[in-house]
């Protein structure tokens, strides 16, 4: 799980291109949207992608994608889950 | 200053019909044009719909009298049968009797060349014609040089889906502050692999029929079409004594201001539009008969749009409707094939069903027409709203 | 009563360190290639990293002039926000085309798609100014900005609004480099900048930038010059240049010899040049100016023309870099532009101290 989570922030700072942050300035309960690390919607869509290449899971629905992207915790739950690949 | 601007000749073709009649009778027949892609080669044929026209480039160009080595992308051949129509439904005979300019509005240009040849370019040299017809001007140059409009005011607007609906307030500013006297305005789109994808993306395309203003609406269908109409001045109708389809009264431009792609919550940008376009019409809103809605079918679309017109129109939000369910979303040429939808309505005194409707929208009270509906009308608005916040209106009405 | 319009700021983002504030092409960079990329101002030090990660490369050189325009004017916003584009960002265009075949349409992203909307650059403008006020896009080749000067000056001689923000904006991509080598459009040869004009081959040698300017119906200290007239022509034939150039001066009451500077759109292009001799032979008492040897060519490099021509108007002095011919002037009152590409797209901008 561990590795997961922290293959999931290294994905994220590259897929969205947030330069300036490294792993650890990720927290697993970090919210990810919002106050937080202030992602949007659009970023939304890009993790979508992100779950479909890498682990094989596909949203039809973006609303979906709310509570699994929560967090780092959130997403690593769900993923560990659902994953087809 | 302040003089009027008459529409006198409109040209369409849509996937519900190759000319201004055929289109008309899909309209009150309540025939959509929405159909399983065919002349694209994708892999998303079976999750989703779209309007499409019939005819085959090839077809086209035999229809233009165009040789095997033109290098003309979709998107030019839909305009330039389009823009020809114009011409002749106005009559004109010689283009150049007077100072005329043309803007077009276009958002994928010979981008259906460039995703077709674009690995090909460099290993086959016969298809590199179509390298420089890739930029959005392009086909504007085009049509221009098919009217025969030369060493004049000539220019592409693109703004997303509200490209269309910003040439004709272009145009009509243009006739109003006397720097033409006669201006071609619409836009043209073709479906391409691009678009497709492109919404894909953004998760917006339904898999089936697009239902505009429902509760249960899953997303927009992306269609192709042209259309132009021909602005002229009061100075040409008098001395050509032109027979005056409607007149363009009131537009406006704003921006949302608010995100890259999505409209706001409550219709900012959408609302400024309406309220300039009124008051350079200097209506109020009990003036307008009918809005001719950009009813997208997207979640956040119809929501911040229904918003906005209840903000603009309060308790009394006049017959509405949107066309897409016809024809689908025609982005850059949306503002102008709902021109010529707007003006046949004050034409014939008719208001088109919103297609698809069952479930009116939880966070407002206010429904779109559902049947055809017979009532004379003096007034039409019709909204157009694209990326990058762009939001704008357009009021036709059939008095001066 | 129609209004004068005056330049009341300019910026630009060019192969020359024009972003710095008192820069005027004294140090050249001299390059043989031929395509020519811009010299980028450090973005961070203009936009917040949250806002810029996302954005394409001309979406930041659009965002950045566009802020120096706007602090040069002394402005927090404007009334509206015009933009000229001929191929927006045409490498988002190119990763979206290129991932929809490379991937057979699976995995794609939306940041490249919604990139590659020609609005882009003045949406985002609109956004990081929070202006609401009236947007455009015009995208017509050679003519996109000049479309847009056009329709500014034609809202705030009515008096429609005050302060309009104006650019030219395009970016060089890779796979349009490639194609467009293959066509000739770019030479096949490496130029040296000062040899541009001397290379007596086909094709252009290609670049990108960013010219943005406040334009505005009131005359403030900041004023640059005034805007008196721009004029485009879908067409031209090589030797009705000559005849509509007069017709323009005749339009505004000028004479051949009241234009103290000639800018012309000379690209070393042998094709197509030669539509720039003849005027340059009925001026040639005139100085005259060049400058796609310093900024390349692309479908809005007349903003840097334009850019150009309004700092000698306020500086009343013409880099030596930019020069023509040898003739001199004592005071710079009328500079005239004239650009086309590929003969096609004409425009002509007269430009006047303020």
């Amino acid at each position: 799980m561990d590795a997961l989570k922290q293959e999931l922030k290294e994905n994220i700072i590259e897929q969205l291109n947030l330069e300036d942050m490294t792993t650890e300035d990720i927290a697993n309960d970090d919210m990810l949207f919002g106050d937080g690390l202030g992602l949007d919607s659009i970023d939304a869509l890009e993790l979508i992608v992100m779950l479909d290449k890498s682990y094989g899971i596909k949203l039809t629905d973006p609303k979906e994608g709310r509570a699994i992207f929560e967090s780092i915790n959130t997403m690593a739950a769900y993923i560990t889950e659902h994953r087809t690949k | 200053m302040n003089k009027g601007v008459a529409i006198t000749g409109m040209g369409i073709i849509s996937a519900i019909g190759n000319n201004v009649a055929e289109n008309y009778q899909s309209l009150i027949k309540g025939e959509k044009g929405i159909t399983r892609v065919s002349k694209i080669k994708t892999n998303h044929v079976n999750d989703i719909m779209v309007g499409e026209i019939d005819f085959t480039n090839e077809a086209l160009e035999q229809q233009l009298g165009l040789s095997s080595d033109n290098n003309y992308s979709r998107t030019a051949l839909l305009g330039v049968i389009a823009a020809k129509q114009t011409i002749a439904d106005a009559k004109i005979t010689d283009i150049n009797a007077y100072k005329t300019g043309l803007i077009s509005a276009t958002s994928v240009g010979g981008m259906d060349m460039t995703e077709r040849y674009y690995y090909e370019y460099l290993e086959n040299e016969a298809t590199r014609k179509y390298i420089k017809g890739h930029h959005a001007g392009d086909s504007t140059q085009k049509i221009a040089s098919q009217l025969g409009i030369e060493k004049s005011l000539v220019t592409t607007i693109s703004t997303a889906c509200s490209s269309a609906a910003n040439a004709i307030m272009l145009g009509a500013r243009l006739i109003k502050a006397g720097k033409l006297d006669r201006v071609v305005v619409g836009g043209a789109d073709c479906l391409s692999k691009f678009t497709i994808n492109g919404f894909k993306t953004l998760m917006i395309l339904s898999d089936t029929y697009n239902t505009p203003f429902d509760e249960n609406r899953k997303g927009l269908n992306l269609g192709e079409a042209a259309a132009f109409l021909v602005l002229e001045s009061d100075k040409v109708v008098q001395a050509e004594n032109k027979k005056v389809l409607a007149y363009v009264k009131g537009y406006g431009n704003a921006n949302d201001a608010y995100h890259q792609t999505a409209s706001s919550e409550n219709g900012d940008g959408a609302t400024l539009a309406m309220q300039k376009a009124l008051d350079v019409a200097n209506y109020t809103p009990k003036d307008i008969d009918y809005i001719n809605a950009h009813g997208t079918a997207t979640g956040n679309n119809d929501l911040s749009e229904g918003r906005a017109i209840i903000r603009i129109f309060g308790e009394e939000v006049p017959d509405f409707s949107s066309t897409k369910a016809y024809t689908g979303h025609t982005l850059a040429a949306a503002g102008a094939i709902e021109a010529v939808y707007s003006v046949l309505a004050l034409q014939n005194n008719v208001i088109y069903p919103n297609l698809n409707f069952k479930t009116p929208m939880k966070e407002f009270r206010i429904k779109p027409q559902l049947e055809l509906k017979e009532k004379a009308l003096q007034t039409v608005m019709s909204n157009s709203f694209g990326f990058g916040g762009n939001c704008s209106t357009v009021i036709f009405s059939k008095e001066q | 009563m129609m209004k004068k319009v005056y330049i009341q700021s300019v910026a630009s983002i060019s192969a020359q360190k024009t972003f710095e504030k008192d820069y005027f092409l004294e140090e050249i960079e001299d390059y043989e290639a031929n395509v020519i990329n811009v010299i980028n101002p450090v973005y961070k030090d203009y936009i917040p990293p949250a806002a810029a990660r996302r954005m394409a490369k001309g979406i930041k050189m659009g965002v950045v002039a566009s802020k120096i325009a706007l602090h040069d004017a002394g402005l927090e916003s404007v009334d509206a926000v015009i933009t000229g584009t001929g191929m927006g960002c045409v490498r988002d265009s190119e990763k979206f085309v290129s991932a929809i075949i490379d991937n057979d349409e699976q995995y794609l992203t939306p940041t490249s798609f919604i990139q590659s909307t020609h609005n882009t650059v003045g949406g985002q403008i609109a956004l990081e100014l929070q202006c609401k006020g009236y947007n455009f896009t015009y995208v017509h080749a050679s003519n996109s900005f000049e479309s847009a000067l056009f329709d500014a000056k034609l809202q705030l001689e009515l008096n429609e609004e005050k302060n309009i923000l104006i650019g030219g904006v395009d970016e060089l991509g890779d796979h349009t480099t490639k194609i467009n080598k293959l066509i000739n459009h770019i030479k096949a040869e490496a130029v040296k900048s000062s040899e541009l004009l001397v290379s007596n081959t086909t094709g252009a040698v290609y670049g990108e930038g960013a010219n943005f300017f406040v334009l505005s119906n009131e005359k403030k200290d900041t004023c640059y010059a005034e805007l008196a007239s721009v004029k485009m022509f879908n067409t031209l034939a090589e030797e009705e240049v000559l005849q509509e150039f007069k017709l323009f001066l005749k339009e505004n009451n000028l004479k051949v010899e009241d234009i103290d500077l000639l800018v012309l759109g000379n690209n070393g292009d042998i094709e197509f040049d030669g539509y720039y001799n003849n005027l340059s032979k009925e001026f040639n008492n005139t100085q005259q100016a060049y400058y796609k040897h310093l900024c390349g060519e692309f479908h809005t490099a007349s903003s840097f023309a334009f850019w150009l021509a309004s700092k000698v108007l306020k500086i009343q002095s013409l880099p030596e870099v930019a020069k023509l011919n040898q003739k001199t002037i004592a005071t710079y009152k009328t500079v005239l532009l004239y650009n086309q590409y590929r003969g096609e797209n004409h425009s002509f901008t007269l430009l006047k101290k303020c």
